[in-house]
C-alpha cells in the first residue's frame, strides 16, 4: 500500500480550515455579527431579505427588517470557486439529478439551520467561540448524518446528472456577478438592514476578497462539513474532519488573540438560543438533508460555482427556505425559537426527508 | 466496469466500495466525470490496497484499479 505523507494528505485541508477560521475571526472583528464571520445559512437568509423575500423583525420607525443585506461572502465563495475551477479546467456544467427533490430538501435544510441558528460552518465557528449550544447542534448534526448514511448504504441515490451546455452552467455564477453589481450600486429597491444582525457587516470589498480566497481554497480542497463526518464513518477517511478541527482551533485562538475572550457556556452566546431540543432537531434536519444533497451548504455554493446546476437549484432552495422560515416565524432568535408552527415545520421536514430517502432507494449499479 | 459518470461524491466511492467489499477483485475499472471523484476513488482504492492509473475516457476519466 502506498503511503501518502501527512502533509500531502492533510496539508491543503488543514490550511483551508485555518484560512476559513481566520477569515471568520477577521470578518467579525471588521463588523460581521459575533460568531458569524462566515455562515452560509445566515448570509443566504440576509440575501433573501435584501431582495425583500422576507423582512423579519420589520421596524416601521427604522424602515427595515433586521436580517436584510446582500452578503458579499456568498458571491465571493461562488465566484472564487468558479475562477479556480476555470483555471484548473474543472468548470464542467452538469445537472439533472433530481432537481425538484434537491430543491425541497434544501428548503427544509434551511429551516432546520434557522431553527438552530446557523449552517454547519457557523456551528463549528460557534463551537470555536465557546457556544455550548452548538455542541448540542453537533450531536444532532451527527445523528442526522448517520441517518443519511443508513440510506446511502441501502442504495439511496438521487440518480445521475448529465452534461449541460456552458450557458446553463454560467447562469448561477452570472447571477452572483449581478448581486455584486447590485451591492456596489446599492439601489433603493435593494434593502439593507439599519438595525440587527443585517446591519452588522464588514466592509463589502474586504468581505468579497476574503470570500474569493476561501472559495478558491474550498474548491481545491473539497472542504465540506457534512463530508467530514460522513467519510469518517463510511470510509474511515478523516481528511475532511481535519479541516473541521482546524477551523475550531483557529477560531478559538483567533478569538483569544483579538481579545474577544472565550467563555464556554449555554447562555448569553451571540445570536444563539439555548433550547436544546430544537438546537438538536434543527441540526438533525441539516445533517440528514445535507447527506442526501451530497454536501453541506458551503459545498453546494462551491459546486454551483463549478457549474453544477443541481447545486445552484439547491442554493435557490436555501433562499426560499430562509424566506419561508422568516415569513412563518419558524426561525429562532437569541430569545428562543420562533413564534410560528416550528414543531409542525420540523416534523414536515422529517416526513419529507424520509419520503425522499425511501423513494430513492434504487439499487446502486455495479 | 463501474460507470459512475453523473454521480457526485460520495456515490462513486460507495459504488467502488460495494464492488470491492467481500469480492476483492484483482482489477476494477471505474469511469467518473469529475476530478473530485478521481481523487476520492483513488484515495479509497489505495487505502484498500490497489494501485490506480487514470486515463482519458471519452473526455471523462477512467480509473484502472489493480492489486
Amino acid at each position: 500500500m502506498e503511503k501518502e505523507s501527512f502533509f500531502k494528505r492533510y496539508g491543503l485541508l488543514i490550511a483551508t480550515g485555518i484560512v476559513v477560521g481566520a477569515a471568520a475571526v477577521l470578518l467579525t472583528a471588521q463588523g460581521n455579527p459575533a460568531n458569524m464571520g462566515f455562515c452560509i445559512a445566515c448570509f443566504l437568509r440576509d440575501i433573501a431579505g435584501a431582495l425583500n423575500f422576507q423582512r423579519a423583525g420589520f421596524d416601521a420607525e427604522v424602515g427595515t427588517g433586521i436580517v436584510q443585506y446582500l452578503r458579499p461572502e456568498i458571491m465571493g465563495l461562488v465566484l472564487g470557486a468558479a475562477l479556480m475551477a476555470a483555471v484548473k479546467k474543472e468548470f464542467r456544467p452538469k445537472g439533472g439529478s433530481a432537481p425538484m427533490a434537491r430543491f425541497l430538501i434544501a428548503v427544509f435544510v434551511m429551516i432546520g439551520a434557522l431553527v438552530f441558528l446557523g449552517c454547519p460552518l457557523r456551528m463549528v465557528i460557534r463551537i470555536g467561540g465557546g457556544d455550548l449550544n452548538a455542541v448540542v447542534g453537533l450531536v444532532g448534526f451527527v445523528i442526522g448524518i448517520l441517518i443519511g448514511i443508513a440510506f446511502l448504504k441501502r442504495g439511496f441515490s438521487l440518480q445521475r446528472a448529465y452534461k449541460q451546455p456552458l450557458a446553463e452552467g454560467l447562469v448561477f455564477p452570472g447571477a452572483m456577478v449581478a448581486l455584486v453589481i447590485l451591492l456596489a450600486a446599492a439601489p433603493a429597491f435593494i434593502i439593507f438592514s439599519k438595525s440587527g444582525p443585517g446591519s452588522q457587516r464588514a466592509p463589502w470589498l474586504l468581505a468579497l476578497v476574503v470570500a474569493l480566497v476561501v472559495g478558491a481554497l474550498a474548491q481545491r480542497s473539497r472542504l465540506c462539513m457534512v463530508g467530514g463526518i460522513r467519510d469518517a464513518v463510511l470510509f474511515r477517511d478523516f481528511r475532511l474532519v481535519s479541516a473541521f478541527i482546524a477551523i475550531i482551533v483557529t477560531v478559538m485562538v483567533g478569538n483569544l488573540l483579538v481579545g474577544n475572550g472565550l467563555t464556554f457556556s449555554f447562555t448569553d452566546q451571540p445570536v444563539a438560543h439555548n433550547e436544546a431540543l430544537w438546537n438538536l432537531l434543527g441540526m438533525v434536519l441539516v445533517g440528514w438533508g445535507s447527506v442526501l444533497l451530497g454536501g453541506c451548504p458551503l459545498r453546494q455554493l462551491i459546486l454551483a460555482g463549478e457549474g453544477n446546476t443541481d447545486s445552484a437549484i439547491t442554493v435557490t432552495g436555501f433562499v426560499v427556505g430562509a424566506a419561508v422560515a422568516h415569513n412563518f416565524s419558524l426561525a429562532s432568535s437569541a430569545t428562543g425559537i420562533g413564534a410560528g408552527p416550528v414543531a409542525l415545520a420540523v416534523a414536515c421536514g422529517f416526513v419529507v426527508l424520509a419520503v425522499i430517502s425511501v423513494m430513492n432507494l434504487a439499487k446502486v449499479e455495479g | 466496469m463501474i460507470d459512475a459518470r453523473g454521480y457526485s461524491c460520495p456515490m462513486p466511492v460507495v459504488m467502488v466500495q460495494k464492488a470491492v467489499k467481500g469480492k476483492d477483485p484483482d482489477t476494477l475499472e471505474v469511469v467518473v466525470d469529475n476530478q473530485c471523484s478521481v481523487e476520492n476513488v483513488t484515495r479509497f482504492a489505495k487505502n484498500s490496497g490497489y494501485q490506480v492509473t487514470v486515463s482519458d475516457f471519452e473526455g471523462d476519466f477512467k480509473l484502472v484499479l489493480k492489486k
